[in-house]
């Protein structure tokens, strides 16, 4: 991420997790030689997330790691993590990695009079000494209550394991069980007090979505918000909410809207690179040819273009853009434009700017489409859109990226004049609007606000032809305005006067 | 003395017992497993003494995880008690010495 990470010099030594976005909230990643508490619900990720400590630990920043786990087995370990792409056992082969299967069964045991946990030590410190550890996953270590009846034999235990852990000087992660009313079920966070990460999986409007909080960090400054985060192919991404500081770097170079005409309205140059567009208007306006004409520039520019459709499928808008003699297909296959077509509803709306965030680093564009977001409401609530449109906006400003939103004005649930609360957040906007005259509907195309230019106060007629967008000259006489029918008939009637004009001037001479 | 079924009587037994070092608990368990074979199992048994500060890598294979541990490799099924062995009652039963009164 092009966020620089600050780091002050007297802080504590970290080690980065490897987890895309992580180390930004936390300022560099975990506390090197500590303990990190990982806490949550069920499914909600933690052996996960301590995995990919480990496995990215090994794997990226050669730091040899220890699993325990108390659960899963090593093959089930191997199974699940190949999913997503990571060879257990080829890193178990070459001493990347240890794993460390502890089966805890009560009834496998008999408990007689005084004993303590050393063997567990004596595993992890062959373990750890075998292959020269540095990161430790301990996984869950609660399960040692289920197996183990001597409650206070244990506590002391546990208390030993870490304070043994630190003078070990190892960076280990202990994933445990979120407790009715406490972080975990066995109150472990008394013993791990360095860090404590909790991780959450939220139901709302039926739509789930994880989300992570660092609630301690001890000796270190953190973000403190909920981060939501994805699981995927990939792993886990954390997203981290960008900071409204408004300091981007802006730009003054310009870029065609792909409708020349449009482009002579907005001061006969077009947009600013880097801005924010949105193309608002009623349905069937045309909105989305506007947006597939941008696109359709963008490419022609030889400039990368992603397309975020959320209510038709790309073959879809291919075809309808054919129809108006547009070949998107041929971009598509050079590799300059690309679809990602989703339902809003697939996920929420956190998970929906985590993927657009993971699609934009993926394919770098310098165009970005998101057609329509007022589709995003069925996804969340207004409120939510805005703020993840306003988060959106900032990332791409970051990245110099051209954003262009489409939105659908739903004239009886809202005011017109806050479309998603985002009017104030755009740069430049563009409206479309039904004009009804006698017996035609037609298109009005009007600038309500360009940043930083001049831009036409008039209203132009939007043309659908079978060679694309264009705009027409509306006619303001003193009929009103004519559009459609009438405005042709005005310019043939116009046409005719010229031409007798010249005529009789000519007669005259 | 207790009644030994005949089976317990026919078969040969084979102990081990995990330390780590000498410690008291360790020396402890050791004391009290010797008497109770003595008793018991006068003849008919093998106990092996593993102390994991020297063989680390034993202890997975058992599933070791508290010290010490007395494992019962043979009669199968295993069975493990874990502690200094201090109850004979217990242990005795966990062993299947003698079945639960």
């Amino acid at each position: 991420m092009a966020r620089r990470i600050h780091q002050p010099t007297n802080t504590i030594a970290k080690t980065p997790t490897g987890i895309a976005g992580l180390d930004e909230i936390t300022e560099g990643g975990l506390p090197k030689g500590r303990s990190t508490l990982i806490c949550g619900t069920p499914g909600v990720g933690k052996t996960l997330f301590g995995l990919e400590f480990i496995l990215r630990g090994a794997m990226d920043f050669k730091e040899p790691g220890v699993i325990i786990s108390f659960e899963e087995r090593p093959e089930d370990l191997e199974t699940n993590m190949a999913s997503l792409g990571f060879d257990l056992k080829k890193l178990q082969k070459s001493g990347a990695i240890v794993i460390d299967h502890v089966h805890v069964e009560r009834s496998e045991y008999e408990e007689t009079g005084e004993y303590d946990l050393e063997g567990l030590f004596i595993r992890l410190n062959h373990a750890i000494d075998t292959i020269g550890a540095t990161r430790v996953m301990l996984d869950t270590i609660e399960n040692l209550f289920a197996g183990l009846t001597n409650e206070g034999i244990l506590r002391a235990e546990l208390r030993r394991l870490f304070g043994w852990l630190k003078s070990k000087g190892v960076t280990t992660v202990i994933t445990a069980e979120k407790g009715e009313g406490t972080l975990t079920r066995q109150g472990l966070e008394e013993y791990v007090s360095d860090c404590v990460i909790l991780l959450d999986h939220r139901v709302i409007n039926q739509l789930s979505t994880r989300r992570l909080r660092v609630i301690k960090y001890r000796g270190s400054i953190h973000g403190t918000n909920e981060y939501p985060f994805l699981i995927d192919e990939d792993g886990i991404s954390v997203l981290p909410i960008t900071s409204l500081q408004l300091n981007n770097e802006v730009s003054s170079q310009r870029v065609s809207s792909g409708v020349q005409a449009l482009d002579v309205m907005l001061g006969k140059k077009g947009f600013f690179r880097g801005s924010s567009i949105l193309v608002s208007g009623t349905a069937g306006t045309g909105k989305t040819s506007l947006a597939a004409t941008f696109a359709n520039a963008s490419c022609k520019r030889r400039e990368r273009c992603l397309y975020f459709a959320f209510e038709e499928s790309p073959q879809q808008i291919i075809r309808n853009m054919r129809s108006i003699g547009m070949d998107l297909q041929a971009h598509v296959d050079a590799g300059l434009l690309q679809f990602h077509a989703s339902r809003p509803t697939l996920y929420g709306l956190e998970m929906h700017l985590v993927s657009i965030h993971k699609k934009i680093k993926t394919f770098k564009p310098k165009t970005v489409i998101l057609d329509p977001i007022t589709n995003l409401i069925t996804a969340g609530l207004l409120s939510e859109v805005k703020s993840i449109l306003v988060r959106l906006i900032d990332f791409l400003q970051a990245e110099g990226i051209t954003v262009l939103f489409t939105a659908l004005n739903l004239n009886n649930m809202f005011n017109e004049q806050t479309d998603e609360g985002v009017s104030s957040l755009v740069d430049a906007w563009i409206t479309i609007r039904d004009i009804e005259i006698d017996g035609e509907r037609n298109r009005g195309l009007y600038i309500i606000k360009s940043r930083g230019m001049k831009h036409s106060n008039q209203i132009r007629e939007l043309v659908i032809t079978d060679e694309g967008v264009n705009l027409e000259d509306v006619y303001l006489g003193p009929d009103g305005i004519l559009t459609g029918s009438a405005r042709i008939a005005h310019q043939l009637a116009e046409q005719s006067i010229k031409r007798t004009n010249k005529a009789t001037n000519g007669k005259n001479k | 003395m207790v009644k030994i079924s005949k089976e317990v009587l026919a078969e040969k037994w084979e102990l081990w017992l995990y330390i780590a070092g000498n410690t008291p608990k360790s020396l402890l368990a050791l004391a009290n497993l010797k008497r109770y074979c003595e008793q018991y199992l006068q003849n008919r048994y093998s106990l092996e003494i593993i102390d994991l500060l020297i063989k680390p890598q034993l202890a997975a294979g058992d599933q070791i995880l508290a010290i010490p541990t007395l494992v019962r490799k043979m009669p199968v099924p295993i069975r493990k008690i874990i502690g200094d062995l201090s109850n004979e009652e217990k242990v005795l039963v966990g062993l299947n010495l003698r079945p639960l009164k």
